[in-house]
């Protein structure tokens, strides 16, 4: 359980002198924002912005706070920030385990037990050993989830990872995820332009304005 | 680290070429102190000039250097206008990485085996549709004004420019841009024509350059093809510089430098033809024809690439039957006998060079695929795509090779060092990197961002999803990428020639040596032997991802 705080401080980003968007929001421990905008609004970007891949053509400006600690001078990979995608993007090369032990700190104790117990945990019991290759998509994304969290990060953003999935799985999806994720303490930004996914989340809804 | 590594393959490549240019041309110029002669002087190139028979080996080598490249690139683009999307097209892109691996020396001597007077070709069809019951006596191979040559060079490009244009086609979406020509009512080939090969040409005009350059001073080629008295300039000057008279070197390095001009001359005439041709395209394109040559260019089109890998096929089996044939009388199609006697007779002398050709083959590719993969690496972490100026890749393929590799030879002797094998390395390694970076950067630069991004948000160090996730990813390209590498490390001749001093020797540089001489039946064993070791390695390159990756069903269709 995770008591971490996310802030966005004045975060603005440009591209060419024009700017692409403004946000200031606090989120909490267990809480989902949503951000929502059309395409071209620059969700994406923000996204970027925050897991430290923000192509340098982009100007930003700002700061993000994690547990009051600005985290933007840090590499990607320092920034303890979960990003779950469209595609569940399982490494294709590696087992389900592979995949999920790839994302376990290296001091993790007992690293299987904790792959097993937290496959079973989503419903995967035995998966173990499985090719990524032959899950069907609901079971990638539980994968990819049980990944983020094993990972143990501070916070988690969500980039419409809900949207290529049909209605009624991306419904069971949805579920697990906010629900997991609220279990978890972890505050996290959903990006979206589907309506469902921002009542579903239940938290404050940021709009982007399409410039 | 990285960027010292991408620094070094500008530096790898250009310094000793451009240097080695420039060197070539002191003893040229008279001034050679290992020689003995520290002065300048005229008298190299006054006894160059009157060398008998120059103007026509001038010739020969300037006619292959352009004829090559406008026959070879008809081909392929008349070929790609009328087959693109039909069932051969999927099946000659399948070949043509095959194809291009096949060592230059082993089709010549096939495609010389095959249509020689007393070929394979002649014997099939005598003396029933020619009625010779001896070979006729005329000159095929080796005819005095290149024919031959020429013909063997344009079977070996067609496969390289084909490769080339097929990695630059996907950006011009051809499809799409077809059916719109169709919509308005052209018909598919000219159409083709008019709207593709126009944008398609400036992308592969480097390696129609490159095409220039290897046709003009060809010397592997040209000895086993070309015309013997006299023969092209490149062959002349590489027999200047090995013959024991040393004096000969001073001839032979004024020669090195008339190829080059030689070559430029090809590039310039080469360019003013395309001026020309683009003029005839514009007025073409807007005159607004839909059908007419349509019936020409299809058929042209359709039957090239068939015919090709017929002419390509019959030397393999040219080069099969001389290798375990007995007795074979004249007008039979086939030997009386069969033996095993020819590789009996060739295995002690083989054993050496093919393990040279092993070594060789496979450090200069490691090496090269290191350097490769640190300057794309460098390239990706740095967010600058094609940073480094990317012509200096083709260098070692726009400069002859006589040229620059005589100037490395006059660098080590000014030096005092002994011809040695890390240098015959070194000098592969300078034709073995442009060809791996070209195989591997498109596969490198178009793998999913999102794979790295995934790795980095899960903790993943840029090291750690280097070696974890984009190396195992890019498993499959990479070997391929080390595949062409040792195809092409194979295949060369002069660098080994001419850095190894002769004392170190290939498959390649005994197969071509026997050109004077030995029976055909020796010459087959050698060159299938030169011709199987690629093969080996794409063969590799193919099974080996397959089955690491046996269990793991995505990784198919990340290539």
């Amino acid at each position: 359980m995770s008591n971490s705080v996310l802030e966005l401080n004045d975060v603005s980003i440009s591209l060419g002198g024009k700017q692409l968007l403004e946000i200031d929001c606090r989120v909490g421990s267990g809480e989902i924002l949503t951000v929502m905008g059309p395409s071209g609004s620059g969700k994406s970007s923000l996204l970027a912005y925050i897991a430290g891949f923000l192509a340098p053509v982009f100007e930003s400006s700002g700061s993000v706070l994690v547990n009051g600690d600005d985290i933007c001078s840090l590499a990607a990979e320092r920034r303890r920030i979960g990003l779950l995608f469209q595609d569940p993007l399982l490494f294709p090369h590696l087992s389900v385990a592979g995949n999920l032990r790839f994302a376990m700190p290296r001091n993790a104790q007992h690293k299987s037990q904790a792959i097993s117990e937290g496959l079973h945990d989503i419903g995967l019991a035995g998966f173990d050993n499985r090719d990524p290759g032959t899950l069907s998509g609901g079971q990638a994304s539980r994968v990819a989830l049980l990944r983020l969290l094993l990972c143990a990060p501070n916070a988690v953003l969500l980039d419409e990872p809900f949207s290529k999935l049909d209605t009624q799985l991306s419904e069971e999806i949805r579920a697990l995820v906010f629900d997991k994720l609220r279990a978890s303490g972890l505050p996290t930004i959903l990006v979206t332009h589907d309506q469902a996914d921002a009542e579903r989340a239940g938290g404050q809804i940021h709009t982007l304005l399409s410039r | 680290m990285l960027r010292w590594a991408s620094h070094s393959l500008i530096f790898l490549l250009a310094a000793p070429i451009l240097l080695g240019t420039l060197i070539a041309s002191l003893p040229a110029f008279g001034y050679f102190p290992p020689l003995g002669s520290s002065e300048f002087s005229l008298e190299a190139w006054r006894e160059l000039f009157e060398v008998p028979g120059l103007t026509r080996s001038i010739l020969i080598s300037l006619i292959s250097g352009i004829l090559t490249p406008l026959i070879s690139l008809t081909l392929v683009f008349l070929y790609l206008a009328s087959a693109t999307g039909s069932k051969l097209d999927l099946w000659i892109r399948r070949l043509v990485s095959p194809l291009l691996s096949f060592p230059h020396a082993a089709a010549a001597f096939g495609l010389a085996f095959l249509i020689a007077p007393s070929g394979l070709l002649s014997r099939v069809i005598s003396p029933g549709l020619t009625g010779w019951e001896r070979p006729p006596d005329i000159l095929i191979v080796n005819d005095t004004w290149g024919l031959s040559l020429l013909f063997g060079l344009v079977v070996k490009e067609v496969p390289f420019l084909l490769l080339m244009s097929l990695a630059a086609l996907p950006q011009l979406q051809p499809r799409h841009r077809v059916e719109v020509a169709r919509t308005l009512g052209y018909r598919p080939t000219i159409g083709w024509l008019k709207v593709i090969a126009p944008s398609l040409y400036p992308l592969v005009r480097l390696p129609v350059i490159a095409v220039i350059v290897f046709a003009c001073a060809t010397v592997d080629v040209a000895l086993i093809l070309g015309p013997t008295l006299p023969p092209t300039l490149s062959v002349r000057v590489l027999s200047w510089f090995n013959d024991p008279d040393l004096n000969l070197r001073f001839l032979a390095a004024a020669g090195a430098l008339l190829q080059l001009g030689v070559s430029l001359t090809a590039i310039a005439i080469w360019l003013a033809l395309e001026k020309l041709v683009g003029l005839f395209w514009r007025i073409w394109m807007a005159a607004g024809n839909r059908n007419t040559g349509e019936g020409l260019a299809f058929a042209i089109g359709r039957s090239a690439m068939p015919i090709m890998l017929m002419v390509i096929a019959g030397s393999l089996l040219a080069l099969l039957t001389n290798a375990f044939s007995g007795s074979w009388r004249y007008p039979s199609a086939l030997p009386s006998s069969w033996t095993i006697q020819h590789w009996a007779n060739s295995l002690s002398d083989l054993s050496i060079p093919f393990f040279n050709t092993v070594l060789i083959s496979v450090s200069s590719t490691l090496l090269a695929l290191i350097v490769v993969v640190a300057t794309l690496e460098s390239e990706r972490q740095s967010g600058k795509a094609k940073s480094t100026a990317m012509w200096l890749l083709y260098l070692p393929l726009l400069i002859p090779q006589l040229v620059f590799l005589f100037g490395i030879i006059v660098l080590t002797e000014f030096a005092g060092w002994q011809a040695n094998l890390g240098l015959v390395i070194f000098g592969h390694l300078l034709f073995v990197l442009p060809y791996v970076f070209l195989s591997l950067s498109e596969a490198y630069r178009q793998l999913d961002p999102r794979w790295t991004q995934v790795a980095s948000t899960l903790g993943a160090s840029p090291l750690k999803s280097f070696w974890r996730i984009r190396i195992p990813l890019l498993l499959a390209p990479c070997l391929t990428a080390g595949a062409i590498g040792m195809a092409i490390s194979i295949s060369l001749f002069l660098p080994t020639q001419l850095l190894g001093a002769g004392r170190i020797t290939t498959i390649t540089t005994e197969a071509v040596a026997l050109t004077s001489g030995a029976s055909r039946n020796l010459i087959s064993v050698w060159a299938i032997v030169q011709l199987s070791l690629p093969i080996v390695g794409f063969m590799m390159a193919l099974f080996i991802p397959k089955f690491v990756w046996r269990n793991r069903s995505g990784m198919m269709d990340t290539r």
